[in-house]
């Protein structure tokens, strides 16, 4: 047990693995998941119902490259609609598990070691959820490789002073980087996997995977050190990503987007969100796979704490744009925050505020942040609470700017509505594989928590 | 060159603790071609069989200096000298815009170098190993810690070797064929 745990009262100092394991059971519990364990009624039918989801989304894609993107509630003065919306959304979730993984490793946090892979394949899933928006939404998405410098017989290179041009590079570095993370976190969990299971074809497909990893102690060295060096790499980008993601807004110069509070209240809006999502998922996952040993109720604890932590931040974010809106001395400015407060979209203002900001409140109580019932419900709340905050960053932006003339109104049709709940299907789906295929758990990092695992002079 | 049928001696033991003190010891004795497996990291156990030299940190230093570099000059070279587009009136080599994708594909580029970098450094991927001829072996990414004696060592006799292995108190001991 670490020292610095041993000082604090409460589940401060609760052990971050259950009593009575070793080496020998923490592998066999963990590997058992994918390589023994019967594929139970509740999981197949959850994965058939995301799987549907999925389709329903593909088919509104489908449908999308048949008629164009007029099918969607985006008009003039809206054009970025739901999916932009979303598209936030789904990258600010996936901040979450690159923040577990690289930032909390870091920082030392071990309690780390048990959600960071589940919370590295939730950023893969969200990101990979987050790129289909803009790309469906460029309008002739077959040419949407356009985005990338490429040698072209138009003779034209992309406009590198756009921020939309640097989204392109920060989104397709971070999904790179997130995946090379969550690979090579997998390679000694794939050798493991391959000398655990006695069917042949498994063994070969684990033993491609994990390269003929052999734990040797050269190999070991070499290995931390870019787990590390690729932890303080991802943890600049991490924040990156989310700042260039609000310099999508901030650069330009719609009333409501052009205030320099944006890349860190994006940033914290992201890492709340992304908690948000790592409990749903963390809570089920727990309960259903008896994994309770592993994520304890510290775990929920320490989440809850950065829910808490990072939403007073985002409140604060939201203090300074209303204060700035009065301020500032911008009639446009001082019009948007009334056009929030009292506007036609205000009842989702009003919403976006109590799910953000008033119900997380609920966290100063300690009880509600190790029921894990409870914390399941305020982290739905958070992210209903996110998603409407997007939403009227881009919509209320943009519907009522400087000419009356040019006002509007923002309906999202079916199509915009069945796009983005597929995603979330195709999403739970991916994770739903994720469980039974990989190791949810970081076998060889929940070793290194054991005490045998320390060498005694 | 004959090859040797045997490619080292292999000894299993207990704990990580076991592991490290047997590979001081051996390494002591003058075993330098060693290694040890184990199923997590050990902090000290690469010391311990003599390995100091880590360039990882090094490939991924020259693996970003030449993201950001290639980044930056790709950025000038597009927008001020093959294809200068005036938009409203900013300089064709505005720098301060090329800062995010400089920062961006420095990171991309280091964090490719430093995973390709470790696992060439580390000779993977390698399906087949000499050491997975051990049945025990398997138990090396669960619970059990290996320390091997390479037969191309200077110092390696079989006789003598296997002998010096059981004085190191090893739950078992085993040659490893080729």
């Amino acid at each position: 047990m670490p020292e610095q745990y041993k000082t604090s009262t409460d589940l401060e100092g609760a052990p971050v693995i259950g009593p009575g394991h070793t080496f020998a059971s923490v592998t066999d519990k963990i590997s058992s998941i994918v390589l023994t364990r019967p594929a139970s009624n509740g999981w197949l039918i959850g994965f058939a119902l995301m799987f549907m989801l999925t389709m329903m989304m593909l088919f509104a894609i489908g449908y999308l490259f048949l008629k164009g993107i007029g099918i969607w509630g985006v008009t003039i003065p809206i054009g970025w609609g739901f999916a932009i919306v979303n598209f936030v959304w789904w990258i600010g979730i996936g901040h979450a598990g690159t923040l577990i993984s690289a930032i909390l490793l870091l920082l030392r946090q071990s309690w780390r070691n048990s959600i960071n892979r589940f919370a590295e394949a939730m950023t893969l899933f969200a990101v990979a959820a987050a790129g289909i928006f803009p790309a469906i939404h460029v309008g002739r998405p077959w040419l949407a490789y356009w985005l990338f410098p490429y040698p072209n017989t138009m003779r034209v290179w992309p406009q590198f002073r756009s921020p939309l041009m640097w989204d392109v590079f920060a989104v397709s570095t971070y999904a790179t980087i997130s995946a090379l993370f969550w690979f090579t976190g997998l390679i000694p969990d794939f050798a493991t996997l391959r000398d655990r299971t006695d069917k042949r074809w498994l063994k070969m497909t684990y033993g491609m995977l994990s390269m003929g990893w052999r734990g040797s102690a050269r190999h070991w060295h070499r290995y931390e050190t870019m787990y590390l060096l690729l932890a303080g790499l991802a943890t600049p980008l991490v924040l990156s990503v989310h700042t260039v993601v609000s310099f999508d807004f901030a650069i330009g110069i719609v009333p409501g987007w052009h205030t320099t509070i944006f890349p860190p209240y994006f940033v914290a809006g992201a890492i709340y969100s992304g908690f948000a999502m790592v409990l749903m998922l963390a809570i089920p996952i727990r309960k259903i796979y008896g994994l309770e040993d592993f994520i304890t109720e510290r775990h929920l604890q320490n989440s809850a704490k950065v829910m808490l932590a990072t939403g007073l931040i985002v409140a604060y974010g939201y203090g300074i744009e209303a204060f700035m809106g009065w301020y500032g001395g911008d009639r446009y400015d001082a019009f948007t925050l009334w056009n929030r407060l009292h506007g036609p979209y205000s009842f989702w203002y009003w919403s976006l505020l109590t799910c953000n900001i008033f119900v997380p409140q609920v966290l100063w109580i300690r009880k509600l942040r190790t029921s894990p019932v409870a914390l399941f419900c305020i982290s739905g709340v958070i992210l209903v609470g996110m998603w409407l905050e997007r939403f009227i960053i881009v919509v209320v932006s943009l519907h009522r700017d400087f000419l009356t003339s040019s006002w509007g109104m923002y309906y999202p049709t079916r199509w915009d509505w069945m796009t983005y709940i597929g995603t979330i299907g195709m999403f739970l789906a991916a994770m739903f594989l994720f469980l039974r295929i990989l190791p949810a758990i970081s076998i060889f990092e929940m070793r290194t928590l054991l005490p045998e695992a320390e060498v005694k002079e | 060159m004959k090859r040797d049928p045997i490619y080292g001696v292999m000894a299993e033991f207990d704990s990580a603790t076991a592991l490290v003190e047997a590979a001081h010891k051996t390494h002591a004795a003058g075993y330098k071609k060693i290694d040890a497996y184990s199923p997590f990291p050990i902090e000290g156990l690469a010391e311990a069989i003599g390995f100091h030299h880590d360039e990882v940190p090094l490939v991924v230093l020259i693996g970003g200096l030449i993201g950001g570099t290639c980044g930056y000059l790709m950025q000038w070279w597009m927008s001020a000298v093959d294809y200068p587009l005036n938009i409203g009136g900013k300089p064709p080599h505005s720098w301060p815009a090329f800062i995010v994708i400089t920062f961006e594909m420095t990171i991309l580029f280091a964090g490719i170098s430093a995973v390709l970098g470790m696992l060439a450094l580390n000779g993977l991927p390698m399906p087949y190993h000499p050491v997975f001829n051990v049945p025990r072996f398997s138990s090396a990414s669960k619970d059990r810690f290996f320390l091997i004696i390479f037969s191309s060592d200077k110092k390696y006799r079989l006789d003598e070797t296997l002998k010096f292995l059981h004085t190191l108190e090893p739950r078992s001991v085993s040659e490893v064929p080729s």
